[in-house]
């Protein structure tokens, strides 16, 4: 049994420590929130933070995480860069299908934490990770600078 | 709003829709129309209902899959209906063929950027049919003539004594009421929803994590599997060694079908592991032969046959005995979807029934493809469709929930299927490899004769069979078939040829993608090679198509098109009559020394017609050019010994924020009929691209994705 700390609560799994965090979180714990994309850490659908830093879920052993923080979009609000983060992006309307945008919110809400007011290099290189098939760059970039601002 | 799951509308039925009509709430069905030749009765296909708790709802046969259609197709009912927007509710509706079909194909499908299109004109009627019955209603209880009533904000209003009462209220007496045979509908002035930038109902939830795809469905019970078929198209299984598999903690069973593997476990991680620890041989077939240089060989070869004539205009023979003739040859390469939520179908399959879970854009055809495949009757498949996590065309495809439920039809209890990114790309269908050869004859500088040879598969005569009529692929030469440039004679010729191995199917911005990208290719090389500057060359021979004309004008005067830019950094332009849309876009590229390509900015100018809702219609542009624009500069699936060579998104590459141009979408107002915007922005990019390049480097790329190497010189293109 391993025990994990999802948005602020203690939740135990029982299943080998190799699981990547992604399928803990959808397959065993039912937050299916955090997307599956790709596997391999290239499209960014799975970003989830530990400790406030966005993380492929996908690449993350439930093993390796022990006591830290982990906050997945269903518990992102709870923050203060994301529930700004979501805010905007409701405001510039920037979803379209919406299903990498769980992924985009964590990746976003984690840069505004740490960087409040992003440059277009800083949004690039926190963003870049996160593919949107849909094609809605022009409006994350947007959105995190009215988010920044706000 | 519902927009996650479809309980209550999967399990609705049009009897017990009537049924609800008879205990008290307005109900009023309508027709699209479809063509049923041997049946002229009244066959409605779309449900409103008003509730006595003042709610609107739209029983919806389209599917939202991120174009906003929920939303628009809501404000067209509310605004006819003068209903508050926030009172109407969406439902998916259930799978039923004939009732809830797209009336341009007459199935139940969402493709062809056809939504607003297809429901603009039934729905507003509907719209108008309910409020006249509820403001007959009303004067009713009132003792007043209807026409002293008018309707706002879900109440109808009796001005001269300020009476007033809600939908709801009224919803009972209304449906006693005779339906109203030719209501009228609102002038456009009086609109109060449509033409407004009005905010998304699917958008909140899919900010929270609480928005439900397929992917995330989890009946009670659920096990989790994984799929391999053989990498080898047309392949089959040989033998399968589970022995390491099976030692696998959650691994829990290996399903093995004569074309395809599965393995069962506690979470799809665990299958996923059991699936690498399988040792499987495959038999693989004939097609182990087929390389790309093959699937090429076969095309060109196949469009030096004899083809069918889709559109034969004027004296084409004679245009070009008299001018001077030009020709270029394009081509495309097949095409991966690569939808963010890879494929997935969830299924409870019992011995005499199933349920299904899953998105799709052709959710009938999901249930009868599973049904057939189980040897069940239709009725006894249940299936809910989600939303979307991207279509793209994929999802006009039952493939993968057929697949599934072979796999579920072994598994006791539900079993949700998901497929690896890996196993999606290398099991797609395929957007075909296409090779179109154009010539023009050109006289005095006027363009006297046109010719576009189509070559490439015909995806309609699979998919939709009634459609493909005399050889001619209606999807295949779209766009084709209305060249915008008033030229006198024209003539299109579609020579089909299927890929040897590899299947294909629609993908966004399906036919026309190849057609444009050849004739806006072809006619800026008619432009450079008269010397005279692209867009003025397009602009004197629009006077036949002034709508397109505007947006060529608009595009290039708001892109600051002829000012000046640095070295190696140029504007292409392309334009087109798309989906009913008339789109300009102007590219701004800049190709460094090694032929490395940065789009600094894309502007596009269109008229769609009535934009419903303006801020869904710039985000389907911005969306739709990022999509073009992704496949131009990257992608290409190419087959070695007959298997996909592409696996995942390292090696199939999309285009990132930080390659991502800026972009400007200008919408011209429009009193005329909407127009389709879904795929219009996906059709204009890539020529608009590759326009630019040849304006910045002087290489002519005539192929796509654009090669790197002959931008750089290294190599002729």
């Amino acid at each position: 049994m391993i025990t994990l700390t999802i948005n602020g609560q203690p939740r135990d799994v029982d299943t080998s420590p190799d699981t990547p965090l992604l399928w803990a979180l959808r397959d065993l714990l039912g937050l299916t929130g955090t997307k599956f994309g790709c596997g391999i850490a290239q499209c960014g659908a799975c970003t989830v933070h530990v400790d406030g830093e966005a993380v492929r879920s996908c690449q993350l052993p439930i093993g390796s995480v022990g006591g830290r923080a982990i906050t997945t979009i269903e518990g992102i609000g709870a923050t203060d860069a994301g529930s700004k983060v979501q805010k905007a992006w409701l405001d510039l309307e920037v979803i379209q299908c919406g299903y990498c945008q769980s992924g985009q919110i964590m990746s976003a809400a984690a840069l505004l934490a740490h960087t409040s007011n992003p440059s277009d290099d800083d949004i690039d290189a926190a963003m870049a990770g996160n593919i949107c098939r849909c094609g809605t760059y022009v409006r994350i970039r947007a959105a995190i600078k009215k988010a920044a601002a706000a | 709003m519902r927009t996650n799951l479809v309980s209550e509308a999967s399990t609705l039925s049009r009897r017990d829709l009537l049924k609800a009509g008879a205990a008290g709430v307005l109900l009023v069905s309508f027709r699209l129309p479809v063509a049923h030749a041997a049946d002229e009765s009244f066959a409605p296909n779309g449900f409103i209902r008003v509730g006595n708790d003042d709610v609107v709802t739209l029983i919806m046969p389209q599917v939202e899959m991120g174009q906003g259609i929920y939303t628009s197709v809501g404000m067209i009912l509310a605004d006819e209906l003068d209903a508050d927007f926030n009172k109407v509710v969406l439902e998916h509706a259930p799978p039923d063929e004939k009732l809830y079909a797209n009336p341009v194909f007459h199935i139940q499908a969402t493709g062809g950027s056809t939504s607003v299109r297809a429901f603009w004109m039934p729905l507003r009627k509907a719209g108008a049919t309910a409020r006249a019955m509820l403001i007959s209603a009303a004067a009713q209880q009132w003792n007043v003539e209807p026409s002293s009533c008018r309707a706002s904000n879900s109440e109808v209003i009796h001005d001269g004594s300020g009476r007033k009462l809600g939908f709801g209220a009224l919803a009972t007496q209304a449906a006693t009421q005779t339906p109203p045979t030719d209501p009228p509908l609102k002038p456009l002035k009086d609109f109060t929803l449509i033409g407004k930038p009005i905010k998304r109902k699917d958008t909140p939830e899919k900010t929270n994590g609480t928005a439900q795809y397929g992917i995330d469905v989890m009946p009670a019970g659920v096990q989790f599997a994984t799929i391999a078929e053989c990498p080898v198209f047309g392949g089959k299984v040989g033998r399968v060694d589970d022995t390491k598999a099976k030692a696998i903690k959650g691994v829990r069973q290996v399903v093995v079908l004569d074309d395809l593997v599965a393995v069962v476990g506690d979470s799809t991680w665990t299958a996923m592991q059991g699936l690498a620890a399988l040792d499987i041989t495959w038999d693989e077939g004939a097609n182990v032969a087929i390389g790309s240089a093959e699937v090429w060989d076969a095309l060109r070869n196949a469009s030096k046959g004899e083809g069918v004539v889709a559109k034969e205009e004027g004296d084409v023979k004679g245009a070009f005995a008299a001018g001077e003739r030009y020709e270029a040859v394009y081509e495309l390469p097949f095409l991966a979807h690569a939808a963010m939520e890879p494929l997935n179908c969830t299924l409870h399959v019992t011995n005499d029934a199933c349920e299904l879970w899953t998105g799709s854009q052709v959710i009938a055809r999901v249930q009868s493809e599973v049904a057939k495949a189980l040897g069940l009757p239709t009725e006894k498949v249940t299936a809910h469709n989600f939303l979307i996590g991207g279509g793209f065309g994929r999802r006009l495809e039952p493939d993968m929930a057929v697949k599934a439920a072979r796999i579920a039809q072994h598994v006791e209890g539900p079993v949700k299927v998901v497929w690896r990114r890996e196993e999606d790309m290398q099991h797609d269908v395929y957007r075909p490899v296409y090779h179109d050869a154009l010539a023009a004859s050109v006289k005095d500088g006027k363009i006297t004769g046109w010719t576009q040879q189509i070559t490439g598969s015909s995806i309609i005569s699979r998919w939709l069979p009634p459609a493909f009529q005399k050889g001619i692929d209606i999807d295949a030469v779209d766009g084709a078939t209305d060249n915008p440039y008033g030229i006198p004679n024209v003539r299109v010729v579609y020579i089909r040829a299927e890929p040897p191995a590899v299947p294909t199917g629609f993908w966004r911005g399906v036919g026309a993608n190849n057609n444009f990208f050849a004739s806006e290719s072809f006619i800026d090389e008619l432009a450079h090679r008269a010397g005279e500057d692209p867009v003025a060359y397009r602009v004197k021979r629009l006077d036949a198509t002034p709508r397109l004309k505007a947006a060529v004008q608009l595009a290039a005067s708001k892109s600051g098109w002829g000012g000046a830019l640095p070295a190696r950094r140029a504007r292409g332009i392309s334009a087109q009559t798309a989906f009913g849309s008339f789109i300009s876009t102007v590219c701004e590229a800049e190709v460094d020394e090694k032929g490395e390509v940065r789009v600094h900015r894309l502007v596009s100018a269109v008229d769609t017609g009535i934009a419903v809702n303006p801020d869904t219609i710039i985000a389907q542009l911005e969306g739709g050019l990022i999509f073009g624009l992704s496949a131009a500069l990257f992608n290409e699936i190419t087959i070695a010994k007959g298997r996909v060579e592409q696996s995942n998104f390292h090696d199939y590459r999309m285009l990132r924020i930080n390659e991502a141009p800026k972009i400007e979408v200008h919408l011209i107002s429009s009193t005329e009929f909407p127009g389709g915007i879904g795929e219009t922005g996906t059709t204009a990019s890539p020529p608009a691209l590759t326009n630019a390049l040849f304006a910045a480097t002087g290489v002519r790329l005539r192929r796509l994705p654009i090669d790197r190497e002959a931008l750089a010189g290294r190599k002729p293109a």
